[in-house]
């Protein structure tokens, strides 16, 4: 206390002391992308993005700088918040777009799924903390209960999306935590089996008057339409068909930045936000495409690394979680604009044009950082 | 031990588990790895073509259509520009709502409407309608500035075509109206569907309609980007129309203007020849009509009353109506007894006023008869008696045989569409006629009547020019022919329509002169003599009167016959009588006798062509003054759509100025 006096060099280095140099460096060469692709596909919009960025940035550097344990600490509060105001949406949400997503709390407006994407790996996270050493399968039933409760609340606002990223983000703990693979198994061959036989009996369930019970109309019809994109061209199929054209007729190297015809001409739907990378593809090519994969990876190979050498079980399940996360926002979003996957409204993660989503992705970064500060901490004490 | 082991034994399972996550994610990236190189590197081709389809649309740029003018570059038919708005059916969901609306921008007729429900019946879903054209400058700006209301309504820049003369020579230089389905089916076989892409009008009738692949023009390509709301956003290329070429008439239109006055509001016909071309100087038929009410597209009412009218004026009396030639065929049969052998000149026969056939006796006009007739005096009197008996002495084969040549019963090739073929009746014709036995026969009494003339005799007015011409021209029959120039639109050549001798017909000069005096004397002393009096030239003619109602041997009495059963009137005539200029022949329809309406309209023609017409330069003045209206503003955007951000389309200024 008394030997503290002003020492800029001490006082950057304290601020940089949660910043991991190589997560640093890949997100910095993502929101490059992101900044280059924004001028070709919505230049104006650029300057929104880049305020976006300074904020998520921000919020990435405070998560950073806190201790795995005291975010560890908020995962039970900020978990109980969200299930509450998901069932205040459902109450007194907003509609918009066909869907109940937002919550008017006077100041502005929140999207309370948002927050479970955070809430519920940490939530999950701490729970199997408290069990660590001792897990046994009735942990997992209890973990399932946790998960089931938001993300139901969030299928019937309904936004199949991101309830899919809450789950996801669940499962992958419950995963890390250990349930058993006697169960994974049979679930993961069930899914493929399930959606092998909507791929195969497409044309019969996707008739009008077919009824899927589970999936709402317009969820099923954007199976079918991804199941055949000419059924609807004018429609939903419009924007598979035009996005895989955009991305093919790219080529190896694409036609140049600003060069796109299908972004530039606007056949291209929605090229900020979630089929950016469509802008990308056409413009750059398999080159650009297949380096921003690279990217990708190494963004998940750090994360693992960071979750493999991680001091605690909770930080250990929380950044593998995280990583986790990473990858599915990529692998869907990419998936989808390829024509691979159906159509559900995830953007390409750090790249799309949104305040919400980045700010969320740059929190899980700034999770990393804490969880890689607090291992460095732990072997040099 | 376990309390210790089991943290450790957790870790080593996550980081097993990390190791599966991460060979799944890899598997993953893989998999949309290879989806990428599958749509980017194997595919891509496909999707290039698809991206180049969504982008590129090739417009056609239609050409501008040729102008016509007369002998004297008066001009006859040409293009201007006009706004037009314009719907088209399949962008727009409501159309009568889109109307609505639009009426509040600009104004909307209820004809206009009546017309647009018209045209959008005949045409197809993809193609614009127009609702208005001619629109100010004023109702552009609105228009356009509402643009973002209305899909499917656009502004376009047309050329429309203008036939400033009006009705005066309507029938022969036609005019355009919409491709319908017959058109496009035509197109089609032709092969020309490409040339036609964009173009929405075609030669219906007249010139228009015969001279259509000159006056088409060949149709050039815009290459240009369009955007996803299907608007053109910016030029790639473009190859230019070639416009059509011009047409340069043989035909006067002042000439043809003082002819169709005189016909007055009467029924009739006109061809004037020049014989020594076969160029067509004058071709009236009358009643005539408006050509510009066509352009647009003509209202119901107006089509009905041209359609239904007992006059017929949408009729081109000229080339397609066949009458009997009358008395005016007495000239050409008298000139078959002399080249046969069965008369000559000086040979007189006694006429008593009629002509017995068996047990039938054929009347002349004049009872008691003209006395002795010889060949002379049978023209500059007209008697029938004497063909009677030449006809009964050459018999029908032989007058069959000798008309021929002159082009009596068979098209004459001229360049209008629509020429009937007329009857120059034979044995072999009535049996190729008439189904029943009794009635193919030929009956010798059947011969006397065509003597004269009448019978089955059925000529158009332009074939009975031509054989005049043709007798006036020692024999040399043209094809005749209204376009006299073709110019070149690229290379401004001027391409002659050669004058396109038909035949030779040998014939000694000396009868060709005797029948040709006697058609002199005709206007001195004979029945022309009223029309022709005080001429300052020289002149040949022939009356002649075609019975339209057989009085069955009762005697003609003009005021007891209904106006619509009188006779037709006919008068042919030539002149300068040494050198002639000009053959015509007139027919009126139900004028009664020849002298009294027919010959009065050849003398003012004569009279405008030979006199009037060597002071009459003040015409070429008009042209150059019609040419320069005509011309301006003619940028030749030909229909594309106005798009403002594009320069506009510098395409025909330099090819049309000239």
């Amino acid at each position: 206390m008394s030997g503290w006096r002003f020492n800029p060099i001490a006082l950057v280095r304290a601020f940089l002391r949660p910043i991991d140099p190589m997560l640093t460096l890949l997100l910095g060469v993502l929101l490059g992308y992101a900044w280059v692709l924004m001028q070709s596909a919505s230049p104006e919009r650029l300057d929104n993005q880049l305020a976006h960025f300074g904020v998520a940035l921000g919020a990435m550097w405070v998560v950073a700088w806190l201790t795995p344990t005291r975010l560890l600490s908020l995962a039970l509060p900020l978990y109980a918040a969200g299930v509450v105001l998901l069932i205040g949406v459902e109450l007194f949400g907003e509609v918009s777009k066909g869907a109940q997503r937002w919550l008017d709390i006077g100041v502005t407006r929140i999207q309370p799924s948002e927050i479970m994407k955070i809430a519920m790996p940490l939530m999950l996270a701490w729970y199997f903390q408290q069990r660590e050493g001792q897990t046994r399968f009735v942990d997992f039933i209890v973990a399932g209960l946790l998960l089931v409760v938001p993300v139901g609340l969030i299928v019937i606002q309904p936004d199949l999306g991101t309830s899919l990223l809450v789950a996801a983000s669940g499962l992958y703990v419950i995963y890390f935590a250990g349930l058993s693979w006697k169960l994974i198994v049979p679930l993961v061959l069930a899914a493929v089996i399930g959606i092998g036989s909507i791929v195969a009996f497409g044309d019969t369930l996707c008739q009008p008057d077919v009824d899927w019970q589970v999936l709402r109309e317009y969820q099923k019809q954007r199976v079918c339409t991804l199941l055949d994109p000419t059924r609807d061209p004018l429609g939903k199929g419009f924007h598979i068909i035009q996005s895989t054209i955009a991305i093919g007729s790219g080529g190896l190297s694409g036609k140049g930045w600003m060069e796109g015809t299908q972004t530039h001409l606007a056949f291209l739907p929605e090229r900020h936000t979630d089929f950016i990378f469509a802008v990308l593809a056409e413009e750059f090519g398999l080159v650009g495409a297949v380096v921003l994969l690279a990217v990708y990876l190494l963004l998940l190979i750090r994360g693992f690394t960071i979750a493999a050498f991680a001091p605690t079980h909770a930080s250990r399940l929380l950044a593998g979680a995280v990583t986790m996360i990473f990858f599915t926002y990529a692998f869907v979003n990419m998936g989808m604009v390829s024509g691979i996957l159906p159509v559900v409204g995830v953007p390409l993660p750090f790249v799309s044009y949104g305040g919400t989503a980045l700010v969320t992705l740059c929190l899980g970064i700034g999770i990393l950082m804490s969880i890689q500060r607090s291992r460095l901490v732990a072997r040099s004490s | 031990m376990t309390e210790l082991r089991a943290p450790a034994q957790e870790l080593a399972r996550f980081r097993l588990r990390v190791v599966v996550a991460a060979l799944f994610v890899c598997v993953c990236l893989g998999l949309l790895a290879a989806r990428f190189y599958y749509l980017q590197v194997v595919r891509h081709d496909y999707y290039l073509t698809r991206a180049e389809d969504n982008r590129i649309a090739l417009l056609p740029t239609v050409p501008n259509r040729g102008t016509i003018v007369d002998r004297n570059g008066v001009v006859l038919a040409r293009n201007y520009a006009t706004y037009t708005l314009e719907i088209t059916p399949s962008q727009v969901g409501d159309v009568e709502a889109t109307l609505d609306e639009l009426a509040m921008l600009v104004a909307i007729e209820p004809r206009d409407r009546r017309r647009f429900a018209k045209l959008l019946e005949e045409s197809r879903n993809f193609e614009s309608v127009p609702v208005r054209s001619r629109l100010s400058d004023e109702e552009v700006a609105r228009i356009t500035a509402h643009r973002y209301r209305f899909p499917g309504v656009e502004v376009k820049a047309r050329l429309l075509r203008d036939y400033p003369q009006g009705a005066v020579g309507s029938h022969v230089v036609g005019y355009i109206g919409r491709i319908n389905q017959r058109d496009v089916e035509r197109i089609e076989e032709a092969g020309n569907a490409a040339n036609y892409r964009g173009t929405q009008h075609i030669g219906k009738a007249g010139l228009e309609q015969f001279y259509e692949h000159e006056l088409h023009g060949t149709t050039g390509v815009e290459q240009v980007e369009v955007n996803a709301g299907g608007r053109a956003v910016r030029a790639l290329s473009r190859t230019p129309p070639a416009p059509g070429n011009d047409l340069e008439l043989t035909l006067d239109i002042e000439l043809q203007r003082i002819a169709e006055n005189a016909f007055g509001d009467r029924r009739g016909a006109l061809v004037a020849i020049e014989p020594a071309t076969g160029g067509v100087l004058a071709l009236v038929s009358t009643p005539t009509f408006d050509p510009n009410l066509f352009v647009d597209g003509i209202s119901t009412q107006d089509w009905k009353a041209l359609n239904e009218s007992p006059d017929h004026p949408l009729l081109n009396r000229a080339i397609y109506s066949a009458y009997p030639p009358g008395s005016t065929f007495k000239p050409f049969m008298a000139l078959a007894g002399l080249e046969t052998g069965k008369r000559t000149a000086k040979q007189a026969i006694s006429d008593l006023g009629y002509f017995n056939l068996g047990n039938h006796r054929f009347m002349d006009d004049k009872i008691g008869g003209h006395g002795m007739v010889d060949l002379h005096k049978s023209i500059v009197v007209s008697c029938n008696t004497y063909y009677y008996q030449l006809a009964h002495e050459l018999g029908i084969d032989n007058i069959a045989n000798f008309m021929a040549p002159f082009g009596f019963g068979s098209r004459t090739g001229i360049d209008l569409p629509g020429e009937a073929t007329g009857v120059l009746p034979s044995p072999e014709w009535k049996r190729q006629r008439f189904r029943r036995p009794e009635q193919q026969q030929w009956f010798p009494g059947e011969t006397i009547s065509v003597g004269i003339g009448q019978g089955y005799n059925a000529y158009t007015p332009l074939q009975l020019a031509n054989a005049l011409a043709a007798l006036v021209n020692d024999g040399k029959l043209y094809r005749p022919h209204i376009v006299r120039h073709v110019i070149d639109s690229r290379s401004g050549e001027r391409r002659v329509v050669e004058p396109e001798p038909l035949r030779e017909i040998p014939l000694r000069p000396a009868n060709v002169k005797a029948v040709l005096d006697g058609m002199v004397d005709v206007n001195i002393s004979g029945t022309g003599r009223r029309a022709f009096q005080g001429a300052e030239y020289t002149s040949g003619g022939k009356t002649g009167t075609a019975q339209v109602f057989s009085l069955r041997g009762q005697r003609y009495v003009e005021g007891k016959v209904r106006e619509r059963l009188r006779d037709h009137s006919w008068f042919v005539a030539y002149a300068p009588a040494e050198a002639p200029k000009i053959a015509l022949a007139v027919l009126v329809e139900n004028g009664g006798f020849g002298a009294q309406s027919a010959a009065p309209i050849a003398r003012q023609v004569m009279d405008y062509y030979l006199l009037h017409q060597r002071a009459g330069q003040p015409a070429a003045e008009d042209v150059e003054a019609d040419e320069s209206l005509g011309e301006e503003g003619v940028n030749g955007a030909g229909g594309g759509p106005l798009v403002p951000a594009l320069p506009p389309v510098p395409a025909g200024a330099p090819e049309t100025a000239r």
